[in-house]
């Protein structure tokens, strides 16, 4: 264990700046692409559902 | 003697009906359901690989004799700069692919990778400054090392903008690959630059054809990271790659049928 407690941890031997600044853009990014990735299925199947829904009204129409 | 020739000719039919046709999933159609089916195991194992590179690198690994705690920003800044080199050569790969046999699935894995690589290089160079203004005292500096992989930067980005600026996806997918193609000469360059020039980016700490110089747990919590970041990228690009699919896709039956599309 490197660490005599969490106030050390978190003040990274006076580079808390520099380590933590790293690893929150590297969170920050990931999850952020990941919310995109989220975003764009849920909005092609949403396009999909309406344009199946047109399709059987269509059918349905047509008798 | 006739057994032997029977034997043989019983092999060579077990050979022909094992043989994979790896053919198969180059089509979008077959290839959706099999990416799906892989994503959440990529994903997991990024997850499980990424805490364990954590542990590792902050309370396993010791602190450093020169750099103190700083350089713990080896941990993502060396993965992810493995990761925008690999990733930009897996992308030219697929591309490459596609524009030889015209497959439509490769310009789609292409275009998949590329935002992963793009985020992968501007983290390498986040991580790269802030590590850089600590330990040289600047945040950026014009060397070889840091200049190639900026260009890196933007030939993902510039790979994303033609294919965004082409209506017709094939037409954008080979446009995209012969641009993609052209700027795999960055990437030995990137990874030469601190031997071919005297850069102040120092030289690299691991190489397959030596031992790494640095303590054990620090180099395996770096590779348990570098892993972490492979799974994460599998897993974005074929989640990635299935919301391409669908979009370019729409109007096949496959697709626009809910009853037809697989999960």
């Amino acid at each position: 264990m490197n660490w005599g407690g969490w106030g050390e941890f978190f003040a990274m031997g006076g580079y808390a700046l520099y380590v933590w600044g790293s690893y929150a853009a590297t969170f920050a990014l990931v999850a952020c692409e990941i919310i995109f990735l989220n975003l764009r299925k849920r909005n092609i199947l949403r396009h999909l559902g309406r344009a199946g829904a047109t399709a059987q009204r269509v059918v349905a129409q047509r008798g | 003697m006739f057994r032997l020739f029977e034997t043989a000719a019983g092999t060579r039919w077990g050979a022909e009906q094992r043989r994979i046709n790896w053919f198969k999933y180059a089509s979008p159609q077959a290839f959706f359901p099999l990416a799906g089916t892989l994503q959440p195991w990529f994903a997991g194992l990024a997850a499980v690989l990424c805490a364990v590179g954590i542990y590792l690198g902050f309370f396993v690994a010791p602190t450093d004799a020169q750099q103190g705690e700083a350089y713990r920003i080896i941990f993502i800044h060396v993965p992810a700069a493995w990761m925008s080199m690999f990733l930009y050569l897996v992308m030219a790969l697929w591309a490459g692919v596609g524009l030889a046999l015209n497959t439509r699935l490769s310009g789609m894995m292409a275009s998949a990778i590329a935002p992963t690589g793009a985020l992968f290089t501007f983290l390498a160079l986040w991580t790269g400054s802030l590590w850089g203004k600590p330990m040289w005292g600047a945040w950026w500096v014009w060397d070889a090392r840091l200049t190639s992989e900026l260009i890196l930067l933007f030939l993902y980005f510039g790979f994303m903008a033609l294919q965004s600026a082409i209506d017709d996806p094939r037409r954008a997918d080979r446009a995209g690959a012969v641009l993609a193609l052209v700027g795999v000469v960055n990437i030995p360059i990137i990874y030469f630059s601190v031997q071919w020039w005297n850069t102040l980016h120092q030289g690299a700490s691991v190489s397959l054809m030596r031992s790494p110089s640095m303590a054990t747990t620090m180099f395996a919590g770096m590779i348990v990271m570098a892993l972490a970041f492979w799974m994460y990228s599998m897993a974005a690009a074929l989640a990635r790659v299935r919301c391409i699919i669908l979009e370019r896709e729409r109007n096949a039956e496959w697709v626009a049928d809910p009853l037809k599309r697989l999960p």
